[in-house]
């Protein structure tokens, strides 16, 4: 795996009405790889992906794609409220285009990058419908995919799988893990679920009570392709094991 | 067919209480004409009177204050609703004036405008784009946070976001304004028709029906008035189904 950091976060710092979350916090993330960051509600795990996204102004420190800001690099970013994030006028293959229309890619470049998405993730259903009418884990799939659309160099996803079903979260998680690896994409998951953290990323970066600071920055050498099987492992579950004491031990020290 | 039922009975029910009450003389004949007189003297207004010149007059109006308070409210209620501070100093204004009874604003709008047909017009649509503004405004100020800053990741600009988002978000809501705007000027349509020197339109006909006694006529140009403004409600709710198939989604 190359090492070349794909995100740096130097010093940064961040209150809310003069409670400090973030005071001189710092985190590297290299190319290609998927960071899992778990921490108790409250933390500030979904201000920092945030900020990092540029919807929110850091108060300190800076955050950096490979020296550039967030608008410069081009990233991607796949919300909670899949219902409250795809746009409902639009047919849901018009919402895939969307981004790479504001970006001024010509229709033929849209169409060949909606069709190869389309066979990534080996779609199925009917784009050519609006997103309501969709499943919500396809409305969910339908989000990545637009968050792809514009091939970002960081993708972030906050609590992808919190509104769906546990069937629906095992296929999709299994699906996306499985591109991610294929197009070797940097990707940054927050997640308030331990088992999906590591179920899909590289590494777990388990973050303390605010003032935030990392508690533990924990590897997963678990080897690709995850399946649900993975979850039954002996590593998986003494990995699960380890971070279930920190994150414990972490909660009881505040 | 079960849907349509229900309401046609109560349309009976109603027409043959009327009937019962004209029967039992509850009023004077000449206050209360059956419904039989009401019909005929109605489609004798038609035929050979200025009736349907008068409806034609009325919708003319209701129509062209609409238009002139759509113009003018949906682009200045997206703008103030995209700048919310903006909106909050000038909502109190906005809210005084919409809860003003335009019927009092009568004196004001002769005199800006004289007796002619602009007044009548001005005035319903000054009270129309008052709550086509407020529809506007807030249908943009309630517009999905989420959805504005999943476009803003996905690098639209702020006026991209206003004109990608907000619009598409309040148009449900602008639909609602728009809707509430034509049955207000209806209403200060006939109301105007009754009172600033008018010689045509369904608010004078019921004056001057009311003044020579022509009570069958008087209650025929009332229902065709309440079918007009119901009419117009039924419209615009078919068409919001029909346009904005993701209201509330």
């Amino acid at each position: 795996m190359p090492s070349r950091p794909a995100l740096s976060v130097r010093g940064l710092q961040k209150a809310f009405g003069g409670q400090p979350v973030y005071s001189g916090f710092d985190l590297d993330v290299r190319q290609g790889e998927i960071l899992a960051i778990f921490g108790p509600n409250g933390c500030g795990k979904s201000t920092l992906i945030n900020m990092a996204a540029g919807l929110m102004p850091v108060d300190g420190g800076t955050i950096l794609f490979d020296g550039r800001t967030a608008r410069e690099a081009g990233i991607g970013y796949v919300f909670q409220n899949y219902r409250e994030a795809s746009f409902p006028w639009m047919t849901t293959a018009d919402n895939i285009r969307y981004p790479m229309r504001r970006k001024g890619m010509a229709r033929r470049d849209i169409e060949a990058r909606l069709d190869h998405l389309k066979a990534e993730f080996r779609v199925r259903f009917d784009l050519n419908r609006y997103p309501y009418e969709l499943s919500g884990g396809q409305q969910q799939l339908a989000s990545i995919m637009r968050a792809l659309a514009v091939q970002p160099e960081v993708l972030f996803l906050d609590e992808p799988f919190s509104a769906l079903d546990y069937e629906t979260t095992l296929s999709l998680r299994t699906l996306l893990q499985e591109v991610l690896k294929r197009l070797s994409i940097t990707t940054i998951l927050v997640s308030h679920d331990l088992e999906e953290s590591i179920a899909l990323a590289d590494r777990v970066l388990m973050l303390t009570r605010r003032p935030t600071t990392i508690a533990d920055d924990m590897p997963v050498p678990l080897p690709w392709p995850r399946t649900p099987d993975t979850l039954s492992d002996p590593a998986f579950v003494a990995l699960k094991k380890r971070a279930l004491d920190v994150f414990t031990a972490s909660v009881a020290v505040a | 067919m079960r849907a349509i039922l229900p309401p046609i009975f109560g349309a009976l029910g109603f027409i043959v209480f009327w009937w019962v009450a004209v029967l039992l003389k509850v009023a004077d004949p000449v206050l209360l004409p059956s419904p039989a007189e009401t019909l005929r003297d109605t489609i004798d207004g038609f035929r050979n009177g200025p009736l349907l010149f008068d409806t034609w007059r009325t919708i003319w109006r209701t129509i062209q204050a609409f238009l002139i308070a759509t113009a003018i409210g949906v682009p200045l209620g997206v703008a103030l609703g995209a700048r919310e501070r903006i909106y909050r100093a000038v909502e109190f204004v906005v809210d005084f004036f919409r809860s003003t009874p335009a019927s009092a604003l009568f004196p004001l709008f002769l005199i800006l405008f004289g007796v002619g047909e602009g007044t009548k017009i001005a005035v319903a649509a000054f009270g129309a784009a008052l709550v086509i503004l407020f529809n506007a405004a807030y249908g943009v100020m309630n517009a999905r946070r989420t959805r504005v800053l999943a476009a803003r990741v996905m690098g639209a600009s702020e006026g991209r976001i206003l004109w990608d988002v907000m619009l598409w978000e309040a148009m449900p809501q602008i639909l609602v304004g728009m809707r509430s705007g034509i049955s207000l000027a209806l209403v200060i349509v006939v109301v105007a028709e009754m009172f600033i020197g008018s010689t045509d339109g369904l608010g004078q006909r019921v004056i001057v029906a009311q003044t020579l006694f022509e009570t069958g006529l008087m209650y025929g140009v009332i229902f065709i008035a309440g079918a007009l403004g119901y009419s117009l409600n039924l419209l615009f709710l078919v068409a919001e189904k029909r346009l904005v198939h993701w209201a509330g989604k």
